[in-house]
């Protein structure tokens, strides 16, 4: 290299330096910046040798500072590596990690979606005298070094659905998928798919894709990471983060700002800490199988040994899930153990050969892994007050309750339908048999005048169903909302456009239902109502009550919003479960409950949806979703509170692929990320018409986006048109509309397809 | 003919609208903070989302309801002896003084100095190709209509059926309505201007343009 563009390269390392700390070490930058500008001076005064002695030691300086300043990176500096645009981007990973590539889905700008990169690239290996080549499906956020077109990572819906639909093809091929997380987050358009919508159904997909699928996290943000982020190995880098929430947007909801105000750099300093985003904070956790160790200050485009490095990482991960399902590999599975703790040097894992295609068994066994393996993730984020008697005794009860729905189910009426099949076939060539015969008999009787009840019979079978005012119960509910005891009129927000009357609010929540009777809009309701006014009276039957809320990472000053949350609302967290009746019909339910910190999913709620689809799922009974509403992912629980969105969707997918029916009902305001997961996943999705439903809260599309939405952007009948929902109820009708579904959609047995 | 120098006089004299702002239902009202000579807005934002000034707010059955600004302005009069009793619908509450702006001013002059032709009824109107296509590349003064020109193509469910003009011949000044949007009936659709009225007209906008000061 000449002199020449050394020095440039010197520059452009000591201007990462500073756009990394800012403001802080100052005397180490002061020091490299004179050292730097010295040389420039005196540069041409020196003989060539001179120059290149003189910038070897200035290299060398650089060097020892970058591994100086190395140990003093905090948590938003590592924010800070990982945006700036000297980072190692995707193509950098793709031209230094894999021997061919070639880009599919389009190039550039010419692409759906630029800030999604998808490449169908190979690894070559030496075996022995072979040479085998092993393709591989690569999926990624695409920065790139600055261009504005890639949108800075984040994708937009049908960037998702891009590598949703490459992740099939690495499906059909049978080669392994390598996905690559560069995101800050997804774009919040809502434009069809649907931001919320094609997150949810890439974890829905990627819960049961039968190849081994590699992530490598390096900016993994909320939402956007988890779209292609469920994996079967999850690599992290170590100058990476992994989190719910920027740590600006987290700073932003503790310090409570509005109209995109800015938090202070402390505040933002402070949340990047306490939200514990850095790869050694997630492999402590559990969330991240292994860190790969980046060189000081984080990975750039030059440095070729760390590609190398990575590369032996991807491969040795890949290798580990094959061999991990994979039939008969003793030895070189014990041989890639024996290498777990080595230096990169010692490893060469270039000579054992595995295929990375499977055999349909041990694509089953992949998947069986892949749920167990998020299934035992973020168990200790909540509390469980249960004495170790109790637990024992409901472990036995759940293993009750296996046995008896593996006879009565799977054993009995599995016989007991063929035979009801046979029975129905013989019956059938009976009948039309007996027509024959009986066919003498019918005509004589036919001449006899025939009885009342068989024309009363018939207009009962060919009548359309009426609407039935029965179901609304004339306005006498079961639970009527505190606010009806309020002497007070109220004015219904469509009165300049409707001339709604003012209505009273003892009639608007009792009898009507939180309902405006001239324009039909809806007024919010409380849960209780729902709870009350849908189920059959009486019938609530809730379990788990025990697990409750808690703060996993120590985020100060949570305990007591969470302890304030507890108090106000006698819940233990926003997810309530419980069995019930409708019309005598026995389902499970999940409600995400908003007056509890804004129905917010942590821990604790998503093990207890977890749960309960588990429990819906052994006595083959309907799932039902009500959400009251619902904020998000509770950013203060971090990693723990965002790992439920794979979680509980790989719950739902278990339920759904053993043959469940799921419903999910919203009601007021349901947004962000358990709506792009585990309820966005859901075939059958209804809406009360009082439901703002989105994948970003208009505030948060103004922040990261600079557009200002239209008000009614989020309405149900909004989502009902892009098609996120299939219907919207009014919420008198609830009850019977939601019964009516269950008849439908479930058929007679309600649970069997 | 009229006189235009005149008209502008008129309006410069007392550049105002004025805003009565009346209760819409009985109720107590109470004004809260705001004063004569307060500068108050309409609504404003993309959507007219966001909603404008506060100006009294009136209270039935323990129903708040605030009676907001309309439009940009200043607070003339408030009948602030009204303040805590109990007022019939229709009473008035506050005075607006709205200042008109430049394009208001030239849209009243306009609307007296050019002949209006009306919509004949509730439907969307488009010009006939051959003039769509003229305005489109020369602009809406390049037009010049005569009495039972075929002119527009009045849609309404579905049916077309084409619109004659009828009044003065002269050039096509301003178009009032927009594509695909429904026209009331007895809306303006265009403003024309006989041909020797056009210099008079041009030199009237020039003046607004260059003459009207405005207020805020």
């Amino acid at each position: 290299m000449d002199t020449e563009k050394r020095t440039q390269h010197l520059t452009e390392r000591l201007t990462y330096i500073k756009d990394v700390f800012g403001n802080k070490q100052q005397e180490n930058i002061r020091l490299l910046e004179s050292k730097l500008e010295e040389f420039i001076q005196r540069e041409n005064g020196l003989s060539t040798e001179d120059k290149f002695a003189a910038l070897a030691t200035l290299e060398d300086l650089f060097g020892f500072v970058e591994r100086n300043l190395e140990n003093e990176l905090t948590a938003m500096d590592k924010v800070r590596i990982v945006r700036h645009s000297q980072r190692i981007c995707l193509r950098d990973i793709l031209e230094n990690v894999y021997d061919n590539y070639t880009e599919i889905g389009g190039k550039d700008e010419n692409s759906i979606d630029p800030s999604m990169l998808i490449a169908r690239a190979y690894i070559t290996r030496r075996s022995g005298k072979r040479v085998y080549h092993q393709p591989v499906m690569v999926i990624g956020q695409e920065k790139g070094h600055g261009e504005e077109f890639r949108n800075g990572g984040s994708v937009k819906p049908w960037g998702n659905a891009k590598a949703l639909h490459y992740m099939k093809v690495a499906e059909t091929e049978n080669i392994p998928v390598h996905t690559f997380v560069f995101t800050p987050g997804s774009f919040p358009v809502e434009e069809a798919p649907g931001a919320a919508q094609q997150i949810a159904k890439n974890l829905y997909e990627m819960a049961a894709l039968s190849v081994p699928v590699v992530a490598v996290f390096s900016e993994g943000g909320s939402g956007g990471a988890e779209a292609i982020g469920l994996a079967d190995s999850r690599l992290m880098l170590s100058h990476g983060y992994y989190s719910v929430i920027s740590p600006e947007g987290a700073a932003a909801i503790e310090g409570r700002l509005r109209d995109g105000k800015r938090a202070g750099p402390e505040l933002v300093e402070k949340c990047a800490h306490q939200l514990k985003i850095t790869a050694d904070d997630n492999v402590r956790m559990g969330y991240i199988d292994h860190k790969i160790q980046e060189p000081a200050l984080g990975a750039r485009p030059y440095h070729y040994d760390f590609f190398r490095t990575l590369r032996q990482e991807v491969i040795r991960a890949t290798d580990e899930v094959v061999l991990n399902v994979k039939g008969f590999s003793p030895f070189r599975a014990m041989a890639l153990r024996r290498r777990k703790g080595k230096s990169i040097e010692d490893l060469d894992l270039e000579n054992i050969h595995v295929r990375w295609s499977l055999s349909r068994k041990a694509r089953n066994r992949l998947i069986a892994k892949r749920h167990a393996k998020f299934n035992k993730l973020s168990k200790s984020a909540f509390i469980d007050r249960r004495p170790i008697h109790r637990r024992v005794a409901a472990w036995f009860v759940e293993k009750g309750w296996d046995t008896y729905s593996y006879f009565k189910y799977d054993l009995w009426r599995s016989h007991q339908k063929k035979l009801m099949y046979a029975v129905e076939e013989v019956d059938a060539e009976a009948r039309v048999l007996m027509d024959k015969v009986k066919g003498p008999w019918k005509k004589l009787t036919k001449a006899i005048p025939a009885s009342s009840s068989k024309a009363d019979k018939e207009k009962e079978l060919t009548m359309l169903s009426q609407w039935d005012e029965e179901d609304q119960g004339k306005g006498q509910w079961s639970y009527i909302s505190p606010r009806a005891k309020d002497d007070r009129a109220i004015t219904c927000p469509n009165s300049d456009t409707h001339g709604c009357q003012d209505l009273w609010a003892p009639d608007l929540f009792g009898e009507y239902a939180g309902v405006c009777n001239s324009c039909g809009h809806h007024f919010p309701m409380e849960y209780q109502w729902y709870m009350h006014n849908i189920f059959d009276p009486g019938s609530i039957f809730e379990f788990n009550t025990e697990v409750e809320s808690a703060n996993p990472l120590g985020f100060e000053g949570f305990d007591l919003k969470l302890e304030q949350a507890k108090n106000k609302t006698g819940l233990k967290s926003s997810c309530t479960t419980f069995e019930a009746r409708i019309n005598n019909v026995k389902v499970v339910v999940a409600t995400l409950i908003a007056p509890f910190r804004g129905g917010t999913v942590g821990a604790a709620e998503g093990e207890k949806f977890i749960q309960a689809a588990e429990r819906a799922k052994k006595k083959r009974f309907p799932f039902i979703s009500y959400v009251h509403g619902t904020a998000g992912i509770r950013i203060q629980e971090g990693v723990n509170g965002v790992i439920q969105m794979p979680r509980c969707t790989m719950a739902v997918r278990r339920y759904i692929d053993a043959g469940g029916l799921y419903l999910v009902l919203y009601d007021t305001n349901s947004y962000a990320g358990p709506l792009a997961s585990f309820l966005g996943c859901s075939p059958y999705q209804f809406a009360i018409r009082s439901s703002n439903i989105g994948f970003a809260g208009p505030g948060v599309i103004k922040e990261t986006t600079g557009m200002d939405i239209p008000p009614d952007y989020h309405r149900a009948q909004k989502a009902l048109s892009r098609g996120h929902i299939q219907g919207i109820w009014d919420r008198r009708d609830a009850r019977h509309n939601l019964s009516q579904a269950l008849m439908t959609m479930g058929g007679r047995n309600l649970y069997y397809r | 003919m009229l006189d235009i120098s005149k008209l502008l006089e008129e309006i410069k004299a007392s550049p105002y609208e004025e805003l009565v702002i009346t209760a819409p239902h009985t109720g107590v009202v109470s004004f809260g903070s705001i004063k004569e000579g307060d500068r108050v807005i309409g609504a404003t934002g993309t959507w007219n989302e966001i909603p404008g000034t506060a100006l009294a707010t009136l209270q039935r059955e323990r129903n708040d309801k605030i009676i907001r600004a309309t439009q940009k302005g200043v607070v003339e009069k408030i009948y602030t002896e009204l303040e805590g009793t109990f007022v019939d619908a229709g009473t008035e509450l506050v005075r607006l003084r709205h200042f008109l702006s430049k394009d208001e001013v030239l849209s009243i002059i306009l609307k007296k100095a050019l002949y209006l032709f009306e919509a004949p009824e509730r439907a969307k109107y488009y010009f006939a190709p051959e003039v769509d296509s003229k305005i489109k590349s020369s602009g809406s003064q390049s037009v010049t209509v005569h009495d039972g020109m075929e002119l527009f193509i009045m849609s309404r469910m579905k049916r077309e059926a084409p619109l004659n003009y009828s009044g003065p011949d002269g050039a096509i000044y301003s178009v009032y309505f927009q594509h695909n949007e429904n026209v009331d009936a007895g809306a303006a659709l265009i403003g024309v201007c006989p041909p020797d009225q056009l210099s008079l007209i041009e030199d009237v906008v020039v003046r607004v343009q260059t003459e009207w000061v405005e207020q805020e």
